[in-house]
């Protein structure tokens, strides 16, 4: 797949990126590619001149907090392992299937070290001997890659035991899910790796402490890894100066929806939603915004104007800016939606993914998603009443917070933010048993 | 996705090592070496499912009590996990499997007309397999993560992008038998 990333003109640093700047690239992938072009260099670093302590204080001055969705300083939570004897983990989440995210996918088909030497360094930085890359079931290519690229630096001695003859040890593993959404989440992904059916575990204990076979674990998701080795390569000063602090470094933000060029566009965190949607082309066929999703399907809706009353299109899309706007940054994965859009269908669609990906260990979430879904499907199929509003809106705001998991929450936030938004779509559906704006084409 | 029909739990005692082998001495042989790649023997599972349905096409009771045999866990384990996984198929799946990813950013871009045009050129519903076994068509639930390329498809591992109605026509050329 072929990313698009475009000159920065409009930001005030100029930014080159460094993330996805060999995507699309034959033959980025190979050892002797990523070499040529300072591969490695993080790595050998680390092991020779730093300690793990210094590793670990270097990512936390340089600000990178985590991709996958919460924003967390990446530092921080591998200081949270303790410095005790035995086994120690990372496992690289991989498993990227939130709706409307596809920038791991994209790093690791076409240049897998970057990924895998994230690995290395954070393992390096809390002392673990045996790393894990899960990697979603789907993601054949990127899974071969990856197991390519772990092989090779095991032939030029990057892996293995005694590295760079000072008595590291390290081997990675690429393990494949067998499909299901729910391994992303952090201690589903730990029971799946286990063997285990992957349902997510009771928290605390955290991962950090009581992990992966009951071992102190660090979860990291492969966006956030692969800015590693840039880090140990450059200094963290260098990486801290981009984007705007306390949002460092650059995000790959996954454009789709109705825009122009769909697609990756990696770009300094702190960037507003004009500026992106200017980078993917502009809006389709130069129709309006109804709304944006700024972090994959299970970030709230905002709406065109938002609540400050502000333009969504100056939405900053960063991680503090998107959580006062009552949203969230997530993965990243905007998502764009102009007029013709019908929030109603949109959001059913959702939730019949949530119903699906359920795993179903706790109640308010796998019969919440399923009545929701019933109930949307009959509001959106023939036409529902002002009750199964109420009753879909009520449902959805008794699931958060009474499950082990994120997943409950993540179906309840579009509901509750459509239902809230743009409650004529659903008046309408009901009124006349048909969608208002046809939006999703049959 | 096809939904799972309930199967019933291997009943073999001690799953496969009475009768004759539903998987070849190579599977067997590569489910055995996977014993020693995970800390503990449980995590190899899924990668033993997965050879298990390479060899088959999916992973009948038989299968996975004998992946269970193999690797000397419990039977009814392992079929809880070819159960809960949405790419191991407990019953007979075409030999391409054609996945359409419908979630809202490919559907924004047509992906409802792809299904329809290829449901046409199939002459069968999503869900279903060509009567003579060779293709099956499914819609994806899930997220592919190819948003960038909407609307996307996947055929068993290889994904295609910006899907065309007059491209699927030709993909489904392709997939007939005679044609790989």
């Amino acid at each position: 797949m072929a990313s698009v990333i475009e000159e920065t003109a409009t930001t005030t640093a100029p930014f080159e990126p460094f993330l996805t700047a060999s995507v699309g690239r034959e033959g980025a992938w190979e050892i002797e590619d990523y070499l040529s072009r300072g591969g490695y260099t993080g790595w050998r670093r680390a092991v020779s001149e730093l300690t793990p302590a210094e590793v670990t204080d270097w990512v936390k001055r340089s600000g990178l907090r985590g991709r996958g969705g919460a924003g967390f300083s990446t530092g921080t939570k591998w200081g949270f392992v303790p410095n005790i004897p035995g086994p120690k983990y990372v496992c690289c989440n991989a498993d990227e299937s939130e709706p409307g995210t596809f920038n791991n996918r994209a790093i690791m088909e076409w240049d897998p070290h970057i990924v895998v030497e994230g690995v290395m360094i954070a393992s390096y930085a809390i002392g673990a001997t045996h790393s894990f890359i899960y990697c979603r079931g789907e993601f054949g290519l990127a899974a071969e890659r990856l197991i390519q690229a772990i092989r090779d630096a095991e032939k030029a001695g990057f892996l293995g035991t005694d590295i760079f003859g000072k008595g590291v040890d390290l081997q990675i593993e690429v393990f494949r899910g067998a499909g299901a959404y729910i391994c992303g989440e952090e201690t589903a992904l730990l029971e799946s790796l286990e063997g285990k059916r992957p349902m997510p575990r009771s928290r605390p204990p955290f991962p950090a402490v009581v992990g992966l076979y009951g071992r102190p674990t660090v979860i990291n998701n492969a966006e956030t890894l692969a800015n590693v080795p840039f880090i140990l390569k450059n200094g963290p000063e260098w990486y801290a100066a981009i984007g705007a602090a306390p949002n460092c470094g650059p995000k790959i933000y996954s454009l789709s929806g109705s825009v122009n060029r769909p697609g990756n566009y990696e770009l300094p965190l702190g960037i507003t939603l004009r500026e992106l949607v200017e980078h993917g082309g502009g809006m389709r066929e130069g129709r309006k915004l109804k709304a944006v999703i700024p972090g994959g399907s299970s970030a709230a809706i905002l709406p065109a104007t938002l609540s400050d009353g502000r333009d969504a299109m100056d939405l900053v899309l960063d991680f503090d800016a998107c959580r006062a706007a009552g949203s969230m940054l997530g993965s990243g994965a905007v998502i764009v939606l102009d007029e013709t859009v019908c929030m109603a269908c949109a959001v059913t669609r959702f939730i019949e993914f949530y119903q699906h990906e359920s795993c179903g260990k706790c109640t308010p979430c796998r019969e919440g998603t399923i009545w929701m879904l019933k109930i949307l499907e009959r509001v959106t199929g023939t036409g529902g009443t002002d009750d199964d509003l109420f009753l879909v809106n009520d449902l959805a705001s008794h699931i958060p917070g009474r499950s082990l998991c994120l997943l409950g929450d993540s179906a309840a936030a579009p509901v509750m933010s459509a239902m809230e938004h743009f409650r004529t779509d659903f008046d309408t559906h009901n009124a006349t048993g048909h969608c208002p704006s046809g939006c999703i084409p049959f | 996705m096809i939904p799972n029909p309930p199967t019933p739990f291997p009943t073999r005692e001690g799953g496969g090592n009475t009768e004759a082998y539903v998987l070849s001495d190579t599977t067997r042989a590569a489910i055995v070496a996977l014993k020693g790649k995970y800390p503990k023997v449980q995590s190899a599972i899924l990668d033993a499912l997965r050879l298990a349905q390479d060899e088959i096409g999916y992973v009948p009771a038989e299968a996975s009590a004998e992946v269970a045999a193999l690797l000397g866990v419990s039977p009814h384990h392992v079929h809880s996990l070819a159960t809960f996984y949405t790419m191991f198929f407990t019953q007979p799946v075409g030999t391409a499997i054609v996945e359409v990813c419908d979630n809202l950013s490919c559907a924004l871009w047509g992906s409802r007309r792809i299904i329809a045009r290829l449901e046409e050129a199939l002459g069968i519903a999503v869900g279903e397999t060509t009567p003579d076994g060779s293709i099956t068509l499914l819609r994806t639930i899930e997220c592919l993560a190819a948003c960038g390329g909407a609307p996307a498809l996947r055929v068993n591992t290889t994904y295609y992008e910006k899907m065309t109605e007059e491209k699927v026509v030709a993909l489904v050329k392709e997939l007939r038998p005679g044609k790989r």
